[in-house]
């Protein structure tokens, strides 16, 4: 394991009114690992997540990705970070209802100023990847809940981001389904290098990751034993 | 299942003659399988054996009238049990629940020895999952069939690391 980690969250708290949601949660995450954040419901794992991917802005604490302190970052600056370095993949309802599965793909490429012409060819190249180049002219609507979280994966990975964040990817699918997405997510992932921060209360969805941490009562557990 | 670490970890409360430890672990683990005095004794005299155990006896005492504590090697044995965890296997239920139990009786932290199995268990679930990506489909199927299996127990020791505090109420009323 590399010794710098690439993303490291420092005593984050975050409160939602009178819900306390972290409450001194730390965790590191090294380039190009997977890493499963466990738990039960309402344990924080999902707003470390989103913390981590500088979606939400703790109240306390300091998320630092490769050297840079997040969470002091201009809203604009953020924002453009997570469209170049980051990619997230949620449960469901991500993609654009009104574009093709090709489009959304695209759609990343396409913000960050890449032409019509070479966003295609590089999100095509990317439904190939993932198996779903069948329904690049479909809309979203139209495929199967399997086939949507590929285009999903596509698009997170499309602009060869440093970090792909997933929160319960295959949390709307059945088991056959859910593991074919995971391998595809995984070994892709790992082509390109990225780090995955995967969300998931399945024990068979983290078994994809190289290890884990636990989030209970917003706290990270992690635990050592000696062989 | 270890009875000898059982019977070590109940003596933690104090002193007590055979019989009354066999009561106790009865009570709290064997309602299916009470223990015979038979295995009780000898477990005791492996134990003493070992140095994990002391006699105190009693005057005029007869083999039902020594009382045994609980030495200084032997909390630490007990304690070094809870810390590993068990080989992920299924029907592991009875000694994880022992386990749990006695992490509460002697003021080890529960949670942890919970945490411990479920780190070995995904241990395991990721060997699995590996070995499925390579192998055929008789493979796949064999690897799926022990994956359901941990991923149960899993399950269970998210359910009771839950009710950890709800259990401690429980065995130290």
């Amino acid at each position: 394991m590399p010794t710098e980690p690439l993303l490291v969250a420092e005593h984050l708290r975050l409160s939602f009114g009178a819900t306390t949601a972290l409450e001194d949660a730390s965790v590191a995450v090294h380039a190009g690992e997977v890493l499963a954040l466990m738990g039960p419901s309402g344990s924080g794992k999902s707003t470390l997540l989103h913390c981590l991917g500088g979606i939400l802005h703790p109240d306390a604490g300091r998320v630092t990705y490769a050297g840079r302190d997040l969470t002091a970052m201009h809203d604009s600056e953020r924002s453009a970070l997570r469209r170049s370095e980051l990619g997230f993949v949620f449960q469901f309802g991500q993609l654009v209802p009104e574009l093709t599965c090709l489009e959304n793909v695209a759609l990343p490429l396409r913000l960050n100023g890449a032409s019509r012409r070479a966003a295609h060819r590089s999100a095509s190249a990317w439904l190939e990847r993932l198996e779903v180049l069948d329904v690049a002219a479909k809309r979203p609507g139209q495929v199967s809940g399997g086939q949507g979280q590929r285009v999903a994966v596509a698009r997170a990975l499309v602009t060869r981001p440093r970090v792909v964040f997933a929160d319960e990817p295959t949390g709307a699918l059945d088991s056959l389904n859910g593991e074919r997405v995971m391998q595809l997510f995984v070994a892709a992932a790992r082509e390109t290098g990225a780090a995955v921060v995967l969300v998931t209360h399945e024990a068979r969805v983290a078994a994809y990751s190289d290890r884990e941490a636990v989030v209970r009562d917003g706290r990270v557990r992690t635990v050592e034993y000696a062989r | 299942m270890s009875v000898g670490r059982a019977l070590l970890g109940l003596l933690e409360n104090g002193p007590r003659h055979g019989y009354d430890l066999k009561r106790s672990y009865d009570e709290r683990f064997g309602t299916d399988r009470p223990l015979a005095y038979g295995q009780v004794y000898s477990t005791l005299a492996r134990l003493l054996r070992n140095g994990f155990v002391e006699v105190e006896s009693e005057p005029g005492a007869g083999p039902e009238r020594k009382r045994y504590a609980i030495t200084e090697a032997g909390v630490a044995d007990v304690a070094s049990w809870l810390a590993q965890p068990e080989k992920p296997e299924p029907y592991l239920q009875s000694t994880l629940y022992t386990k749990v139990v006695l992490a509460l009786l002697t003021g080890n932290d529960a949670t942890t020895v919970l945490d411990t199995q479920r780190a070995e268990h995904l241990r395991l679930m990721r060997e699995l999952t590996r070995r499925k990506e390579t192998g055929d489909l008789a493979d796949q199927l064999v690897c799926d069939h022990a994956l359901f299996h941990l991923e149960a127990d899993l399950r269970w020791l998210e359910l009771t690391a839950a009710r950890v505090q709800q259990l401690a109420a429980h065995v130290r009323p």
